[in-house]
């Protein structure tokens, strides 16, 4: 590999006692063991997550079922929801801009390595504490424990009037905590990315996945501050006397709604820019091209930043808004497809012509833009109001965000882990087991969640601990379950994977891909410093440079 | 390190069934077709089922001419999409021939991105029109003087509905009158809740609306023939949202004209239930219910006055039958668990009693 001048000594460490090696693990912060233990944080809330989600499904097997009673059933989707949003996709994706965006702009590390700490800690702790709330919480009348006001908790659910004792003050504060932590995270990610980058790598030079965190960091500014707001002034209502949202005094229930989904819906565009970010970095190394439109898609992502601020009141087209309001938040939520669809067409050219490699990581990014097509498209009949006046609180509406979630981000975040496994930890994940993983989730994917818009076709609305026989739902609710249990298989092949991997994998080296990005010319894992000496770019492709002397992309930069 | 000879067997296989993919969609769209298109066929009896394909008011009806519509754009857009999709993935595979070089590097094109921007702009604006069209035929249409007006109240976890021009007041099973197109009668919903928010749907009679506390939303619905429409209440409102059912009895001119001068009499007295009655008079029972002509006046729970002439009860939880009367006022949480009825502790005998004097209330 012609890589190969810019490769660093593997450095050799001495075995130390495992006290000291967890000392150093919690007291780190280098922006890779912070990204590592992120992601490791995600996945074990990843299993909590998981398993409430199969409580939920084996409920939903038949109708009538007794398997849970409605009150464990409500804190069951209460925490699937607020677990894989705030404590399983956010961290990982934090975790994996962590880990790569100072190694892609040759910096060799965060601007502020504490902060970047604090954050982390941050995050699990609100995580601690949501969980804690099965032991210390108690929620609605006769409820007891965890939060079960929904991973909305509508006003006035969750005023002390509905919502008595403590179970979603433990909602409120472990959002508030790790909200904290995610704005300090996107602080930081902004100043590294604005102020560390090597010389040679202005902006226009950028990975397309440090552009994609930019903008992503900026969004969680503007959209965790809203939320934040909107917990204090719960907390305010519930202690204080205060009656912003407290409706038995004359509070609003309609003001908590725009609160939420002033940051709600910028939440899903945070969430799904780290996976456009990743696809955007595999499509082009397993094509053999360079992305295409990359001014386009600089563009395409920033005006989707934009946009998808002012969208949010279409998750409330249902509360009785004017007919003005109304067409006002189905023109910008159509208009939110213009850029996404760009991006799909530039993922469609740069595969175009190319030398397609069908590794896992490509199979799961092919499976993403399958998906995220019919995600995207569900969403655009949903914008068209009086359509989601019939399909909004039902289970097409579940139905379509899971596709965007596990159909578009956690595929790509599949494809991210068998794509920069090798460069975490040295070693490839296992091909074998990686095309079982695939094959397995998308069958109980596509079983799951391609039926289960039909329930909400024929009426069934989410969040019931049960339904009447007889109104078609039946079948439908059985097979939904099954696909859910293949996935929950699926995901044990992958982590049996990525334990088994780690000592039995193929010796990766430093550049297993063939690949164009800064993190590829360092050793896997990447020294603790990163780069022995800072590199200095002249394209967007450094690596390819390098060997292609004969025909480097710098000539047309 | 690429196109070896080992895995072009396997990049054909995962091509193969990268395209069967496309089968996943399509299945789930046909079984879509079978269980909605029979019941919306004219000749069908009226099923009644919970389908939003099936719609039988006018914003039902343009609802649903909105949703063919943007499904077909949507559709088309899919075809077109995948079908490239699919065309890259079988035809973009490594060959032998090329197996050291790399292909032809392009970074852009600016006239193709050009048209690939304007094509959606185009089919958003389109959309816009047409949905916002349909909001407004909707939202603002004016209410015609013949119209019924019915405040709805949503409880957690059952439904008040209240007749201020007839003087009415029932719970769960909401009356209304067909509403003929020549002389249409609609049916115009206030909605508005007394705890938390609720929502409105009747899939059949068109989309939903919220009940929100502090604030009144509005709805109408023009049934144009008679039958029983089902729903339940689609926004969270706590612990037993699952069984908040709904119907809707959609009656003819007479059948209504006589279910209101049914619901206008006052309690039926019969001197066989008088024990019944007075366990319902000196226990909390009057706390929560109202039954017309007599000292319970409570408004926290349905009004019993024509309990009888409901065909459930608990909010559609449960047939309307003498046992499961008795089950649920000795033990609701039976039918209903963390429902706000509280178990009323009575003997043997007082239920008994009581109950005899619930079945009376015709």
């Amino acid at each position: 590999m012609s890589s190969d001048a810019v490769v660093i000594q593997d450095v050799h460490v001495e075995s130390r006692p495992w006290v000291e090696t967890l000392h150093d693990w919690v007291t780190t912060v280098d922006h890779k063991r912070l990204g590592i233990l992120y992601i490791l944080y995600a996945l074990v809330l990843l299993a909590m997550g998981g398993t409430e989600a199969l409580i939920i499904r084996i409920q939903l097997m038949v109708p009538h079922n007794h398997f849970v009673s409605p009150q464990v059933f409500n804190r069951m989707f209460t925490m699937h929801g607020t677990t894989m949003i705030f404590f399983v996709v956010m961290p990982v994706l934090f975790g994996f801009m962590n880990y790569l965006v100072p190694l892609m702009i040759g910096a060799r590390d965060m601007a502020f390595p504490r902060l970047n700490a604090f954050s982390f800690w941050l995050t699990a702790f609100g995580g601690i504490l949501l969980y804690f709330s099965f032991l210390g919480g108690e929620g609605l009348y006769g409820a007891g424990s965890a939060p079960d006001v929904g991973w909305w908790a509508y006003a006035p659910l969750a005023a002390k009037a509905f919502s008595p004792g403590h179970s979603s003050d433990y909602w409120t504060i472990s959002l508030l905590v790790s909200g904290f932590g995610s704005v300090g995270t996107a602080i930081n990610i902004i100043a590294t990315v604005l102020c560390m980058r090597c010389p040679g790598m202005h902006l226009g030079r950028m990975p397309l996945l440090v552009w994609l965190a930019l903008v992503m960091s900026a969004m969680v500014l503007l959209a965790i501050t809203p939320l934040t707001a909107a917990q204090m002034m719960l907390l305010v209502d519930r202690y204080l006397g205060g009656h912003f949202f407290d409706t038995q005094a004359g509070g609003s229930a309609t003001l908590w709604m725009h609160f939420f989904w002033i940051f709600g819906h910028p939440e899903v565009y945070v969430l799904v820019i780290p996976a456009f970010a990743f696809i955007s970095e595999i499509v082009p190394v397993f094509s053999r091209k360079p992305m295409f439109g990359y001014p386009v898609m600089v563009a395409a992502t920033v005006a989707i930043g934009f946009v998808s601020m002012s969208v949010w009141a279409h998750h409330m087209f249902t509360i009785g808004m004017n007919s003005y309001a109304n067409s006002f938040f189905a023109l910008t939520t159509m208009a939110v497809g213009i850029p996404t669809g760009i991006k799909i067409f530039n993922w469609l050219a740069t595969m175009w012509g190319g030398k397609i490699q069908f590794k896992t990581p490509m199979l799961f990014a092919i499976a993403f833009l399958f998906q995220f097509l019919i995600a995207g498209l569900t969403g655009i009949i949903q914008a068209a109001v009086p359509v989601d006046w019939q399909l909004s609180l039902s289970y097409f509406v579940v139905a379509h965000f899971h596709y965007v979630i596990v159909g578009g981000i956690l595929f790509a975040l599949f494809g991210a882990f068998y794509y920069w496994y090798p460069k975490v930890t040295g070693r490839m994940l296992d091909e074998t087991l990686g095309r079982w993983h695939f094959w397995l989730f998308i069958i109980g994917f596509h079983l799951c969640f391609d039926l289960m818009h039909l329930p909400g076709l024929l009426g069934m609305p989410r969040r019931i601990y049960t339904y009447e026989p007889g109104r078609g739902w039946d079948t439908l609710n059985f097979l939904i379950s099954i696909g859910g249990f293949i996935q929950a298989t699926a995901v044990l092949v992958f982590l049996a994977n990525l334990f088994l991997s780690y000592w039995k994998g193929a010796k990766a080296g430093n550049d297993p891909w063939d690949a164009w990005t800064l993190e590829w010319s360092v050793s896997s894992p990447p020294p603790a410093y990163n780069f022995a000496t800072i590199p200095t770019v002249a394209s967007r492709r450094p690596l390819w440079d390098l060997k292609h002397p004969e025909d480097p992309d710098s000539r047309y930069d | 390190m690429r196109g070896t000879s080992n895995s072009a067997g396997l990049n054909a296989f995962a091509t193969s069934a990268l395209i069967a993919l496309g089968a996943f969609p399509a299945i789930a769209f046909f079984w879509w077709f079978l269980v909605t298109a029979v019941p919306n066929a004219p000749a069908a009896p009226l099923a009644s089922l919970t389908n939003v394909f099936a719609p039988e008011t006018t914003p039902g009806r343009m609802i649903f001419d909105l949703s063919v519509f943007v499904l077909a754009v949507t559709g088309l857009i899919f075809v077109v999409v995948f079908g490239l999709l699919a065309y890259c993935v079988v035809k973009f595979r490594p060959t032998e021939a090329d197996a050291d070089r790399e292909p032809a590097q392009v970074y852009g094109s600016t006239q193709v991105e050009l048209a690939w921007t304007v094509i959606p702009v185009l089919i958003v604006v389109v959309l816009f029109l047409a949905t916002a069209r349909v909001i407004h035929a909707v939202q603002d249409a004016p209410k015609p003087a013949s119209a019924l007006d019915v405040t709805v109240i949503g409880h957690q976890f059952w439904w008040e509905f209240r007749y201020p021009s007839l003087g009415i007041v029932t719970a769960n099973e909401l009356h209304v009158p067909v509403s003929d197109p020549a002389r249409p009668t609609p049916t115009f919903l206030k909605l508005m809740s007394a705890d938390t928010d609720h929502s409105f749907w009747i899939p059949q009679l068109g989309g939903k609306t919220d009940l929100i506390p502090n604030r009144v939303n509005e709805m109408w619905i023009d049934p144009p023939r008679p039958g029983v429409f089902l729903g339940q209440c689609a926004q969270y409102c706590g612990t037993q949202h699952g069984k908040m059912l709904l119907r809707v009895v959609v009656d003819d001119r007479e059948q209504f004209d006589a279910w209101v001068r049914a619901q206008q009499q006052s309690a039926a007295v019969h001197e066989q239930a008088t024990a019944g009655r007075r366990v319902f008079e000196t226990t909390s029972c009057v706390n929560c219910h109202a039954v017309a002509g007599t000292a319970a006046t409570g408004r926290f729970g349905p009004d019993l006055t024509h309990l009888m002439s409901r065909r459930t009860i608990a909010s559609g939880a449960a047939e309307n039958t003498r046992d499961n009367l008795r089950l649920w006022i000795e033990q609701p949480d039976a039918i209903k668990p963390g429902s706000l009825m509280p178990a009323m502790k009575l003997s043997d005998g007082d239920l008994d009693a009581l109950v005899s004097y619930m079945v009376t209330l015709e």
